[in-house]
């Protein structure tokens, strides 16, 4: 197998592990928001902070594929 | 909303003031625009030559900066936009327009200009050696007998970033003349786009972050890198000006996180030093344990700034593209509407997300300065 083919694997790895961070914090926003809908701005705002921050994680993935491949 | 507008009005009138007067402001302007200048200097490329259609390489030639906007081919010429190009060689500053090499970018072309001979080599520009006639390459497609000269020339993407400049100055301006004519500071024109804009940055991004006392001092910081960020971005989204790609610029944002670690930095107060060097509340092992995770957290930090809305923007553009070349790696009509149907999806997320990445760069940006101004609490 060759370096670019390795790294395929290792950014769809990447995207793998933040499709289920974001997912994760996606579902616990809106069973939040649904329990309690006055804190929907507020609630709103962290999990689009947290979705940046494992969206991050991915992203190194997404560079070593790009110098990789 | 009405008090607002005078407040900012003298804010922005006595900060810039201070920063006119102030040595020390002007030590970090001049550290900034090095930094800037260091920052598009630095970039690496290679590429290989295929006669048949190479989505990569088609990508990757939208993608990355270059010398010139081309435009379209037209009878099999290209229309295109020159730019200039200004190095500095032995010889002193040498200028010429991107026009010389007549499109050619595989190192073909000699400009001869100001004693020195210039070949374009996927959008890098080398300076043969003097006894050289000809471009030299080794086995990995480098050339052997040219070297680099300093480039400063006004690339696709620093004359994007300075049309960008000019419609914000535009915008603003008209913004503040608006609420200079009006009696009751009720925004008119633009300014009633402007002004929801510049109060969701204060209400949903500096105070919280920040906190209520100390926001002010980085409100003008946060309102640029918003905007800044987000008209680069849309920029970025045009088809038509080749997608001039610069807020997918490493070097770009490698600059704007440097700002924000730099700010965080010089406004880290007692408390926050405290935190990353002897982490109060924990027994002394653990500080140590701990010390250098939080001075390798302190550099990560605008290194995911960096990366992220790099690798956001830049994912977009070659997401599209790809889409886009499908119909040219089919060789197929019928492909076609698929084809243009996901890249029109993908386009309007994107527009979304030109928006997300702006406000996401500005949130962080403001917490990391929320969290080095922080007071100790008991």
């Amino acid at each position: 197998m060759t370096i670019t083919g390795i790294a395929a694997i290792g950014a769809g790895l990447a995207a793998i592990g933040a499709g289920v961070g974001i997912g994760k914090i996606g579902g616990s926003a809106m069973e939040a928001m649904a329990r309690q809908p006055e804190m929907h701005g507020k609630i709103q705002s962290s999990a689009l902070i947290l979705a940046a921050f494992v969206e991050a994680v991915a992203l190194f993935g997404v560079v070593v594929a790009f110098l990789q491949g | 909303m009405c008090t607002f507008a005078p407040n900012l009005k003298q804010g922005i009138f006595k900060r810039y003031g201070m920063i006119l007067n102030t040595f020390k402001n002007v030590l970090f302007s001049a550290l900034f625009i090095a930094i800037s200048f260091a920052g598009y200097a630095i970039e690496d490329i290679e590429n290989k030559d295929d006669k048949e259609f190479n989505p990569k390489e088609m990508i990757l030639h939208h993608v990355k900066d270059a010398h010139g906007f081309h435009l379209w081919d037209w009878n099999g010429h290209a229309v295109s936009l020159p730019l200039p190009i200004i190095l500095w060689t032995d010889n002193g500053l040498t200028t010429f327009m991107s026009s010389a090499f007549h499109h050619d970018d595989s190192g073909h072309t000699i400009v001869e200009k100001n004693g020195g001979k210039f070949v374009k080599i996927h959008e890098k520009i080398y300076q043969l050696d003097a006894n050289a006639s000809t471009v030299a390459f080794d086995e990995e497609h480098h050339p052997t007998n040219a070297s680099k000269p300093l480039n400063f020339s006004i690339t696709r993407n620093v004359f994007m970033m300075w049309v960008s400049v000019i419609v914000l100055l535009l915008i603003f301006f008209a913004t503040a003349r608006s609420y200079k004519k009006s009696e009751d500071n009720v925004p008119t024109g633009i300014a009633g786009f402007i002004e929801p804009l510049v109060i969701f940055v204060r209400d949903e991004i500096g105070k919280p972050m920040i906190g209520e006392h100390k926001y002010k001092r980085y409100m003008p910081y946060l309102l640029t890198i918003f905007f800044f960020i987000w008209i680069n971005n849309i920029f970025g989204l045009i088809p038509i000006l080749n997608g001039a790609n610069l807020s997918g610029n490493i070097a770009f944002t490698c600059t704007l996180a440097v700002f924000t670690f730099i700010i965080t930095t010089f406004s880290g107060n007692k408390n926050y030093w405290k935190h990353i060097f002897w982490m109060p509340g924990v027994p002394v092992p653990m500080k140590i344990f701990l010390m250098p995770i939080e001075i390798i957290g302190m550099f990560v930090k605008p290194i995911s700034l960096m990366i992220r809305l790099f690798a956001n923007i830049t994912a977009g553009h070659v997401i599209i593209l790809a889409l886009m070349s499908l119909i040219f790696v089919f060789k197929s009509v019928a492909i076609a509407p698929v084809s243009v149907a996901f890249s029109l999806f993908i386009t309007v997320i994107e527009i979304i997300v030109t928006a997300i990445q702006a406000y996401i760069f500005t949130i962080l940006s403001a917490l990391y300065f929320g969290m080095a101004t922080e007071e100790e609490h008991h």
